[in-house]
């Protein structure tokens, strides 16, 4: 079975007044299948509220679907005994560095999650030893997280997670509060830990540029799964992301406006690389 | 920076005392403290000011810093000595006008204000070379039994720990609220004391929500890296005790002997 698997998820926050009666109903998962096999870069890509984030919530089993089910590991999401044993195999890294930090040094904040399942001390020490140097953090492991760049906080954050040994990381707008050498730091990082330790990366971003690299991108809009696929087929579709208030990187828009007045460049370019390759092809036919 | 800002006051630097487990340091405080009740001879203050001298000696942290939590008690200091000083009962040394000093009351008095200085210094020797975090940690392990007459004991250290990790962010937070509201035309700065209260609403309600919303991150944060609680939790740093912290209880339990001889 693959790592996680989700069938016609749903879900629903319920808005109540003073007394309690329901006010509203907000659908922000709805009907939502997925497929993650174990070992793949997987991009969930949407704008602000198209649910992506309460997604995310449900493979850490923060949230409970309303309706279909959610397996991590072949574990069902909605039966409380497998809560911690999800915690474990999926973990989670939020938006703010600040506020998912609780130790006041480095290699304290990172031991948290093993104190938390009961590894040994002297495991601990190597875990965290480990899991700092995975994102290049060691040096600063006596540091105080108050003093580091928001980059930097968000790898402390990220080694906290792979502390725990899981064996799937998901990381929910990672660099939305970090300008942008923090994100390309952060970014590294994740694929590192995605090529290297083969762990299961699902990045939620808005940042298409993060995207590129992924093996598998789902697009949400309004709670539902709109486009799947690889970069590629996914941003040849430029209109139609668009349409979906979402951005295509640069380079992809720029061969396809130049597609669009005539060029015969194919239709989803990811890199600058790809563009320049493709643009001295074309230059070389006309000769 | 207010993010630069040290909590407690914390004097970093290596020494014996630095080293001591903070439980050692937390019992010996509290030693130290009763024994300063228990003498009444000058041959037992005099032992308390030496144990003092020698503590401060081998704590390496400079005397004047010491001395800065004295400036807290003056007034307090200072009350203490006028009163015992002109309200006790005995022979009569000097009279100005209706008050009269007794020479009980200048012994009285004498003994409270260095009664009172051997304790701010004693207990500051404790805040100035433990770190907030660690005598946290001695707290929780030293309280660990009352946890079984239902003390949450863990999570009391928990909330201290939490609290001593957001105190910088939420001062920065202030900070920068503060800023937002003076671009704004708020004004922190003149009016009388009511006035000045209220100017602070539009500062405390941004700021009070803000910490819930950190708060509510954080609990969230914690339950997906699995926090359960303090059962079945283990320590990445825990407390051990080693030769010189049995050795440092050996030399309090000496002290304090020491201290009911001399009465």
């Amino acid at each position: 079975m693959n790592i996680i698997k989700a069938i016609d998820l749903a879900f629903e926050y319920i808005r109540r007044d003073e007394e309690g009666n329901v006010e509203g109903i907000l659908r922000a998962v709805d009907g939502v299948n997925l497929d993650i096999e174990a070992g793949d870069f997987v991009a969930i890509l949407g704008h602000n509220g198209s649910g992506k984030s309460t997604l995310a919530k449900h493979l850490n089993a923060l949230l409970h679907p309303t309706e279909g089910t959610v397996w991590v590991d072949g574990k069902d999401t909605g039966e409380a005994s497998n809560v911690w044993n999800i915690r474990q195999t999926a973990g989670m890294v939020f938006q703010n560095p600040d506020n998912q930090i609780i130790g006041q040094v480095v290699e304290e904040d990172v031991g948290f999650g093993p104190e938390n399942l009961g590894v040994p001390t002297k495991e601990i020490w190597a875990r965290v030893e480990e899991s700092l140097k995975a994102v290049g953090m060691y040096k600063y492991r006596k540091r105080s997280p108050n003093k580091l760049s928001g980059g930097q906080k968000q790898r402390v954050s990220i080694a906290g997670v792979i502390a725990m040994h899981p064996r799937c990381i998901i990381l929910d707008e990672p660099t939305a509060m970090l300008d942008p050498d923090g994100r390309k730091e952060v970014i590294r990082a994740v694929r590192a830990l995605n090529q290297v330790e083969g762990i299961t990366v699902i990045l939620i971003t808005h940042y298409m540029e993060e995207v590129i690299h992924a093996d598998k991108v789902y697009v949400m809009d309004n709670g539902k799964v709109v486009m799947q696929g690889n970069p590629r087929t996914i941003f040849s579709q430029v209109e139609e992301l668009r349409r979906l208030r979402l951005d295509v990187p640069q380079v992809t828009e720029l061969a396809y406006e130049l597609q669009k007045s005539g060029l015969p460049l194919p239709s989803g370019i990811l890199t600058m690389d790809e563009l320049v390759e493709e643009l001295k092809r074309i230059k070389k036919a006309e000769r | 920076m207010l993010r630069d800002i040290t909590l407690g006051q914390y004097y970093q630097t290596e020494s014996v005392i630095h080293r001591l487990d903070p439980r050692v340091k937390l019992v010996a405080t509290i030693a130290y403290i009763l024994s300063l009740f228990l003498v009444q001879s000058v041959w037992g203050y005099v032992a308390a000011g030496v144990f003092l001298a020698v503590m401060i000696w081998l704590s390496h942290v400079p005397f004047k810093f010491m001395i800065k939590g004295m400036k807290a008690i003056l007034i307090l200091l200072l009350l203490t000595v006028v009163f015992n000083l002109f309200l006790t009962p005995g022979e009569i040394l000097i009279t100005i006008w209706k008050l009269k000093i007794t020479k009980e009351g200048v012994k009285v008095a004498v003994m409270m204000a260095i009664r009172l200085t051997f304790l701010i210094v004693g207990s500051s020797i404790m805040t100035l070379t433990t770190t907030p975090n660690n005598l946290t940690d001695g707290m929780e392990k030293l309280m660990k039994p009352l946890s079984r007459i239902r003390v949450p004991v863990h999570e009391i250290a928990m909330m201290m720990s939490i609290a001593l990790r957001f105190i910088p962010i939420l001062l920065e937070e202030t900070d920068k609220i503060m800023k937002a509201q003076i671009a704004r035309g708020a004004d922190f700065e003149s009016g009388n004391i009511i006035k000045k209260a209220k100017a602070l609403i539009p500062l405390l309600v941004p700021l009070f929500i803000s910490a819930f919303r950190r708060a509510n991150d954080l609990a969230m944060a914690m339950e997906a890296r699995c926090y359960q609680g303090g059962d079945n939790r283990t320590k990445m740093k825990p407390l051990v005790y080693k030769r010189a912290d049995w050795l440092a209880y050996g030399v309090m339990i000496v002290y304090l002997a020491g201290c009911v001889f001399l009465g």
